[in-house]
């Protein structure tokens, strides 16, 4: 642990804290995309400590949160009707669909399994050659390298078992959305460090330009994320706006350009469905031509109907950063962890979640 | 024509000529017998089993505790033990956190078919070893055979009783403002090395499992320190969190806690880091939390690193007014956040 005690070393946090407050004249709206930060800023309890002039917003970088009932639909629906060995990441048990989550789906028979990695699912597709496999590829520009990879993998193997249900969304678009939304109360951001260790910086700056707002790329830690909302309020205090990177330490201008390729040829990008947003253009990841004997979509038959998410949940304004979580009706009434209406409550990542377990159950004293 | 065909009423196969279990282990016939006698009793033997009664008869003295737990982990073997000392010490350290010597555990399997001989049999010496430690003795169980697919090779059942400490003063009643809160050990090693062993997760490490009798230190503590122990628990699956959480929903207390002083080693915090859970909430077996009046938390802690099992005894927080039924937290860099009950299964995260 020791590469990590000097980004979670309490004097520099303290004078980190310090130089915001000097800094900060004004009240400013800042938008953490990525829902590793959101829960950083909980975890550490670095909300209660920032100064009351600034408010921070939780955006919709958590992939969990944001993927469609109807894929989930669908993911239970091959677990159950079509007797595929379908394989998840872990958060995506407990995420409602229309009618059941994969975890109760899986206590009525299907035989669903939690990775760690898609190269694991290959795996598993070459040791049992008689029966289907589905990936559930879920994640933003961070995983969907290794789930090209497995495409790849499968490919060249001429394994004819292995399918992908992607789930893949891209931050930028996203971003854009919610920038372009007359409502938004996003006056800066920081943008998600992971997923620029893989995409690099380029995609940002038009938005900086169009836009006209602080971005700036930022890391996980308290002392990332504070240096990070430093750096976005010096910029707003001076009336500037640019593209920034405070996380060096891990994120090169171009990314990991053999990842991004990678991506690019297994991948192509077209409009995505949003959990609690709606559609957002080029925002999704479908697999491209040459493999689409590896889309599950394809294999098994079309999604459902998009299913109507009528539960008065309103996770799509707390995704934009419309209200906070604890705004919401329901929060911590009709929805808890144990018994989620939408998914931010579901995932350790979604806001909502992060808002129940840490923060709010001192805040709603 | 009729053919003639010889009937054997006596299969002359010993027992240990099977490899695997069969439904017949589990029918109470003879292969049951050849079963409990070859490959149980004679390496559990005691004065009860020898009776092979159907209930064992025992003398306790003054007030007795009881517990029973049931057992299902996946890995039946990991680097540090099995599912057999787990389900002895798991029964041995809820006696010993409740102020009790253990003495008599009960110890019932439930078997699929198909589950190999030897393994069975390495299973059956971890409990051997297990209550040798303790100082328990089993006196009654029962197995079960299940059909190939309707378990998951073996689930164990243990059952014990022991006799209270005349000293313990423990329950929740007793907890009060000040009063400090000790940890025996570090948090999060079985969990972590159970996880690192699971199918899809599985990722180098030096990590053994901390399961181990508590029950020494625990009577030593009573003994020593009388009703000024106010409460003990043993965090397993939940973590310390859920235990605390526990403790202050029922004594509308708050518990607040120091996150510099937690005690996790740095193997663990690493794979923690990785997986993105919390340590505090992922299970513990051979270690307790300790409720006790500050003024002796220190001779407390002095105590418990006596033994080999306490070395790294420490207190991490204390007993509050303020946020009544809540555990917070004090982060390292000066910030607080509420410490919740965990929901459910820990599900490690997508980035």
């Amino acid at each position: 642990m020791k590469y990590l005690s000097e980004f979670r070393d309490e004097e520099i946090v303290r004078t980190l804290l310090n130089k915001i407050r000097k800094c900060v004249t004004k009240p400013w709206n800042i938008m953490e995309v990525c829902g590793g930060q959101t829960h950083g800023l909980v975890r550490h309890g670095l909300l209660q400590m920032l100064p009351d002039q600034i408010r921070m917003i939780h955006g919709p970088g958590c992939p969990v949160c944001v993927t469609p009932v109807s894929l989930i639909d669908k993911a239970v629906e091959l677990a159950l009707e079509h007797d595929v060995i379908l394989c998840s990441y872990g958060d995506m048990l407990r995420v409602p669909g229309s009618t059941l989550s994969l975890q109760q789906a899986r206590a009525k028979g299907g035989d669903i399994r939690i990775l760690y990695s898609p190269l694991e699912a290959v795996s598993i597709a070459r040791q049992n050659p008689n029966r289907e496999v589905v990936f559930f590829a879920v994640g933003f520009e961070t995983t969907a390298p290794a789930n090209a990879l497995s495409v790849e993998q499968a490919y060249r193997q001429k394994l004819k078992n292995y399918t992908v249900l992607s789930a893949h969304v891209m931050v930028p678009p996203a971003m854009e959305a919610i920038m372009s939304d007359p409502d938004t109360k996003v006056d800066g951001f920081l943008a998600a460090g992971h997923v620029c260790t893989v995409m690099g910086l380029s995609e940002y700056v038009p938005l900086v330009e169009k836009w006209k707002m602080p971005i700036v790329v930022t890391g996980f830690e308290p002392v990332d994320l504070l240096e990070g909302i430093y750096m976005v309020v010096s910029q707003l205090e001076n009336g500037e706006y640019r593209l920034e990177n405070q996380y060096k330490r891990v994120v090169g201008k171009d990314g990991n350009r053999q990842a991004v390729d990678l991506v690019k040829s297994v991948f192509e990008y077209r409009d995505r469905e949003w959990r609690g947003i709606g559609e957002i253009p080029m925002s999704g990841l479908f697999l491209a031509q040459k493999y689409r004997d590896y889309d599950a979509t394809l294999k098994f038959g079309p999604l459902k109907e998009r299913i109507s998410e009528d539960s008065g949940c309103l996770s799509g304004d707390v995704m934009k950063g419309k209200i906070k979580p604890h705004e919401c009706p329901h929060f911590g009434k009709g929805c808890t962890p144990e018994k989620p209406l939408g998914a931010p409550m579901v995932s350790s990542e979604g806001a909502c979640a992060a808002y129940y377990n840490y923060a709010t159950q001192e805040s709603t004293e | 024509m009729n053919k003639s065909v010889k009937v054997e009423l006596n299969c002359p196969a010993p027992v240990n000529e099977f490899d695997s279990i069969t439904i017949g282990h589990g029918g109470g016939g003879k292969l049951t017998q050849n079963l409990l006698k070859s490959g149980v009793f004679s390496l559990l033997d005691n004065e009860w089993l020898r009776e092979q009664g159907d209930a064992a008869t025992i003398q306790l003295n003054g007030k007795t505790a009881f517990s029973t737990d049931t057992f299902v982990v996946s890995p039946l073997i990991f680097p540090g033990g099995t599912i057999g000392d787990l389900a002895v010490n798991g029964t041995v350290n809820d006696l010993a956190v409740s102020g009790a010597k253990p003495q008599y555990l009960s110890l019932s399997f439930i078997l699929e078919e198909g589950l190999e001989m030897k393994l069975f049999q390495q299973i059956l010496h971890s409990i051997r070893d297990a209550c040798e430690e303790a100082d328990v003795k089993i006196i009654t169980g029962d197995t079960k055979v299940v059909e190939k697919g309707k378990g998951d090779q073996i689930f164990i059942n243990t059952t014990g009783i022991g006799e209270m400490h005349s000293k313990s003063k423990m329950g929740m009643n007793r907890i009060k403002k000040g009063d400090a809160v000790l940890l025996s050990g570090s948090m999060a090693r079985h969990g972590i090395t159970i996880m690192s062993k699971r199918n899809g997760l599985e990722f180098e490490t030096k990590l053994n499992s901390d399961t181990r009798p508590l029950h020494r230190i625990c009577l030593e503590l009573i003994d020593t320190f009388g009703s000024q122990i106010h409460l003990m628990r043993d965090p397993t699956r939940g973590g310390v969190a859920n235990v605390l959480n526990e403790i202050a929903e029922q004594t509308g207390k708050g518990i607040q806690l120091n996150e510099k002083v937690l005690p996790v080693e740095d193997e663990v915090a690493g794979a923690c880091e990785m997986l993105g859970l919390d340590p505090l909430y992922v299970a513990n077996e051979g270690l307790f939390v300790a409720i006790v009046d500050a003024e002796i938390a220190e001779e407390c802690i002095e105590l418990i690193r006596k033994w080999e099992y306490g070395s790294s005894a420490v207190a991490i927080g204390k007993v509050t007014e303020d946020h009544p039924g809540k555990v917070v937290l004090h982060s390292a860099i000066g910030g607080r956040r509420v410490l919740a009950q965990a929901t459910g299964e820990l599900l490690p995260r997508i980035c």
